[in-house]
């Protein structure tokens, strides 16, 4: 492997973010070293971005919620002079392959939607404080934030420049925030999405674009003022401790293959598939939330989570040729759902409720991931509570049914919990089960009743919760021709058909951002009008215009 | 005092844009010039404003009308609307429309990048006379306030000029961008001006003239290569601003020439020879040569910072694009398009400053920087020339372009004024060496008394050669009004 890219960092590492805490409030500030990319051949000029400032700031972002419960307000900032954020590198992104743009566009997307949401499940408000430039990737930083401020000083602007600049598009869910989120007016946000220089002042304000302006000689001290009022008015209990996000358990192999302490990577090259294979508990479930806290980074959920997450993103970003994810569980369903079981009791505790919240975003990150999925649910599984929902993730699921000869392992079983029916939505703010069975809603009420229970193969293929059911004599034939099928389709045309038969159902600002604004983006970086030797991107900085093609398709 | 109600625009504002015509500028105009008065008036000590200065006014471009000396109140001073006359078939000298002709009128696709680049320009204009605002409380001669004053309302119809592109070309958002012009302030926290150097303070004449010498010059370079501009309205309305321009730089370079000639002469007066005896020198009331070189250092590299970063796709951009040209863009040979061309800047490479080529395009700024210092050495070796005429053993120098700077890859990084890599310990030693320090400062401050005598100069500088418009040596360029 060339240079594998890694998701884990602590704040020992960072080389682009600083936060200052003071109490309920954190101050986030970004300052970006230029001579710190991803990757040769570019320099993070003016607080520009590239994979690795966002991995960075995924890492603020996950850490302020576990490690500082008791921050309430962060206010993000720019540590540089008369710029906040310049948006993503350029040279970067002209430099960048088509599969590495679309990753990295995916990538700073959750991490936008985690601190967007932060608010509402943590109690953590981002509050953007705009000094100077906020153009492009910049804006969409501040906009993902739940309040925006900007400096007065008649020239700090927000923009978003990139048609007229790049001709790509705001696609880290700019063009979706201002319309959805912010309720730009459309005919505004047309100008404004239009003009490069962006628009600042009163107008800002009068357009909606930002909530607040400031004097610049006060700003600062407004900033803090606001903060303080926001940690004043949050309903977030006050003087929580957190627990420290300790490094992962993890072994990379020779082969490929990455081993964490409860799940573990194989990886297939020739058949171009991984098998992401996750252990249930070995440990009985905590008994109460302060042994969870105890616990901490420890706790078999938690750590499942964590592992989980760092598997999907090291394929999605490192084994770019696996075409095909299958997962796997092994292990006792009930210790599952009594690990579930003591977060579903105890939302009101910071820790259960953060942990719930991060196993929805782990899911979710799941859903968003373009490989075909698939589960294998063998004997000895446990897939249950939140592991169950890797079941409706996944395009495809199949259940070992009956005895299998020379098997001696529990038999197959799926069990669901009431965490099945609320706590994991989608992006679609539907449950997993609720698209799965949109034509026929009675069916989730149907399965509510069956809560708790171990339901057998035939009962569970009945049910509709998997999608073929196979006895001893047909499962490893049906398994290996599915799979070969599979790694033969092409790949542009598999993702493309599963991202529209994964997200059924109404579209929210999250299905719109990936599904509207990152599909069209992605077209467009693959269009000469872009990223062709006379492209925009690849012309950018030389001063020679992009040379367009103006046939409209 | 100026009839705000009823301005004629055509008399109290000369023109040759017909603006008595132009429903739409005049509409604009109207709501802006009330602002831009008080702007004036709050920005200069009343009894100046009160007092009659002689200045210059352009009335018409033509060489009868550009100059015409007369007493006036500064406020109420004829700030005109003026372009250099049309060049007939002008085409477009640079970039990819290279030899189409002109625009008459600003191409869609170029508006924001014009308007940008006028707003900058726009911006410097009204904050060198705000930087300047108190200095005439220290003038060292009347002659010396006049000079002072002709520079400031020049800045202010520089001004002008920009809010009339702004409001004849740019709709909405040019007057918009015209207003803020008057509401940014240098130095201000609510409102700065856009650049850097333009909200540092002018807190004496050695700054003032060592300001006019480099600044200005910086200046003069962004107009010349907007007079090379494809969009013919700027291009006219800068090449007219230049011949103002000439004059400011005028004033620096013979203010420090006077400042130097007084130094040699003092020293010669008392025997001094070395001009490193600062204490002496400084005994006698006049200004200490290496205190000059550490001015000049100052200014020079503070004005290297504003032609930005070495490597810039603005100015790419605007070069390409025919807006923005090089300097005598005319009389370069070469296709005027650069797309395969090269052009050696500076860099860094492990910590060394080193020379290397880009595309050209790219480089725009740069090559217009290399133009600026020649065209900065000039001075800078008349005023040798003063020191040698008196035998003193002294030379001063262009600091190299790495010492000093805040913008491009030298930014923040410890060269000295050779160009060479020293220690942080170094650094730090050197500096007082090569900077004005805080004493040095005192000790300029310390000079800075009017002298409003006319015909009078104060002690630390000698008198011009030859009076404005000729006039005699006793002159009185500014009648003071006393309140
Ligand atoms: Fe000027
Ligand atoms: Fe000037």
């Amino acid at each position: 492997m060339t240079h594998r890219i890694d998701f884990q960092t602590d704040p020992s590492r960072y080389r682009h973010w600083r936060v200052e805490y003071e109490g309920e409030i954190a101050n986030l500030y970004m300052d970006v070293d230029e001579q710190g990319g991803l990757f040769p051949g570019y320099e993070l000029k003016l607080n520009s971005y590239d994979l690795g400032v966002d991995i960075e700031l995924a890492d603020v972002v996950q850490r302020m919620r576990f490690e500082h419960p008791e921050v309430k307000v962060v206010v993000m900032q720019s540590a540089k002079d008369r710029v906040f954020c310049a948006g993503a590198n350029i040279r970067m992104l002209g430099g960048a392959s088509h599969a590495h743009k679309v990753n990295f566009c995916k990538f700073t997307n959750e991490t936008r939607n985690t601190f967007e949401a932060a608010e509402a499940d943590s109690g953590q408000k981002y509050i953007a404080a705009v000094k100077g430039a906020c153009a492009g990737g910049g804006y969409e930083l501040a906009l993902a934030c739940n309040y925006i401020m900007l400096t007065n000083d008649s020239s700090s602007s927000v923009a978003l420049p990139e048609v007229p600049l790049l001709a790509v598009l705001p696609g880290t869910g700019g063009l979706t925030r201002v319309t959805d989120k912010r309720k730009v007016r459309r005919d505004l946000a047309d100008v404004f999405c239009s003009v490069e220089e962006g628009v600042k002042g009163q107008r800002a304000v009068d357009w909606r674009l930002v909530d607040e302006i400031a004097p610049n000689s006060k700003f600062d001290e407004v900033v803090q003022e606001r903060a303080r009022e926001f940690a004043a008015a949050s309903a977030k209990p006050t003087g929580l401790t957190g627990i420290e996000l300790t490094p992962l358990d993890r072994r990379f192999d020779e082969d490929g293959s990455v081993t964490y302490s409860t799940v573990e990577v194989a990886i297939d090259r020739a058949g171009g598939r991984a098998t992401l294979t996750i252990t249930g508990p070995s440990d009985p479930a905590p008994a109460s939330v302060a042994e969870l806290q105890e616990q901490g980074a420890q706790a078999w959920i938690l750590r499942a989570a964590r592992e989980l997450d760092d598997a999907i993103l090291h394929l999605r970003l490192n084994e770019r040729q696996i075409g095909t994810l299958v997962f796997k569980t092994q292990g006792d369903p009930t210790a599952v759902l009594a690990h579930e079981s003591l977060l579903l009791a105890n939302r009101d505790n910071w820790l259960a409720n953060e942990i719930l919240h991060y196993w929805k975003r782990v899911l979710k990150r799941v859903d968003m991931t373009s490989r075909s999925l698939v589960a294998i649910v063998e004997h000895g599984s446990c897939f249950a509570g939140p592991l169950a929902e890797l079941l409706w993730a996944v395009d495809r699921s199949y259940m070992m049914l009956d005895e299998f000869e020379g098997d001696n392992r529990p038999l197959a079983t799926v069990t669901l919990s009431e965490g099945n029916f609320g706590p994991y939505p989608m992006g679609n703010d539907l449950t997993r089960l609720q698209t799965r069975f949109l034509g026929t809603p009675e069916t989730v009420d149907t399965l509510r009743g069956h809560v708790g229970e171990a339901l057998e193969a035939s009962e569970a293929e009945q049910l509709g919760l998997v999608t073929y059911a196979y006895d001893d004599i047909d499962w490893e034939d049906e398994v290996r021709i599915f799979l070969e099928e599979r790694a033969s389709f092409s790949p542009d045309a598999m993702t493309g058909m599963e991202a529209n038969l994964r997200f059924a159902g109404p579209e929210t600002m999250e299905t719109r951002i990936f599904g509207r604004l990152t599909a069209w983006q992605n077209w467009i970086f693959q269009r000469p009008n872009a990223v062709g030797p006379d492209g925009a991107l690849q012309r950018y900085g030389t001063g020679v215009r992009g040379d367009y093609n103006m046939e409209r398709v | 005092m100026l009839d705000l109600i009823n301005v004629s625009y055509d008399t109290q504002i000369p023109n040759n844009v017909g603006l008595s015509q132009d429903k739409k500028v005049l509409k604009a105009l109207e709501k802006w010039h009330p602002g831009y008065i008080n702007w004036w008036n709050d920005l200069i000590p009343q009894n100046f404003q009160q007092s009659m200065v002689y200045l210059r006014t352009a009335v018409s471009v033509d060489p009868k009308g550009w100059a015409k000396f007369d007493y006036v109140k500064m406020p109420e001073y004829r700030w005109g609307v003026l372009l250099a006359p049309q060049v007939e078939n002008r085409t477009i000298p640079c970039g990819e429309h290279y030899g189409q002709p002109a625009w008459q009128e600003v191409p869609g696709e170029y508006r924001n990048l014009l308007k940008r680049l006028i707003v900058i320009q726009g911006d410097t204009e009204p904050a060198s006379v705000e930087q300047q605002r108190l200095l005439a409380l220290t003038a060292p001669s009347l002659y010396d306030m006049r000079n002072l004053f002709q520079v400031n309302v020049e800045e202010g119809r520089h001004l002008w000029a920009m809010v009339y592109l702004l409001h004849k070309y740019f709709g909405r958002d040019g007057r918009e961008e015209a207003d803020d012009l008057l509401r940014r302030q240098s130095g201000s926290e609510e409102a700065p001006r856009m650049l850097g150097a333009f909200n540092e303070e002018t807190p004496d004449w050695l700054s003032f003239f060592m300001f006019t010498y480099f600044t200005d010059r910086d200046g003069k370079m962004q107009l010349e290569s907007l007079a090379q501009s494809g969009f013919d309205p700027l291009s006219r309305t800068c090449r007219f601003m230049l011949t103002e321009e000439a004059h400011h730089m005028f004033v620096g370079e013979t203010g420090v020439g006077r400042t130097i000639e007084r130094t040699c002469q003092v020293m010669k007066e008392n025997g001094i020879d070395d001009p490193f005896d600062v204490d002496r020198i400084r005994g006698l009331g006049v200004i200490d040569l290496p205190l000059i070189q550490k001015k000049l250092n100052l200014h020079y590299t503070l004005s290297l910072d504003l032609f930005g970063q070495e490597v810039s796709t603005n100015a790419a951009n605007a070069f390409n694009a025919g807006i923005k040209g090089r300097y005598m863009e005319a009389r370069i040979t070469d296709d005027h398009q650069l797309q395969s061309d090269t052009y050696v800047v500076w860099d860094l490479v492990d910590g060394k400053a080193v020379q290397k080529e880009v595309p050209a395009l790219t480089a725009i700024n740069m090559r217009l920087r290399d133009d600026y210092t020649k065209d900065a050495a000039g001075g800078v070796g008349r005023w040798n020339k003063i020191i040698e005429k008196y035998g003193i053993d002294f030379e001063f120098k262009l600091p190299h372009e790495a010492f000093h700077r805040k913008i491009g890859v030298f930014a923040n990084l410890p060269f000295d004024p050779e160009g060479k890599v020293v220690t942080g310990a170094e650094y730090d030693k050197g500096l007082p060496e090569w900077l004005p320090t805080h004493a040095d400062g005192d000790y300029i401050q310390s000079l800075m008394k009017p002298c409003y005598e006319a015909g009078q100069y104060a002690r630390w500088i000698a008198p011009p050669k030859v009076g404005i418009d000729n006039k005699p040596g006793d002159f009185e360029y500014v009648k003071l009004h006393m309140a």
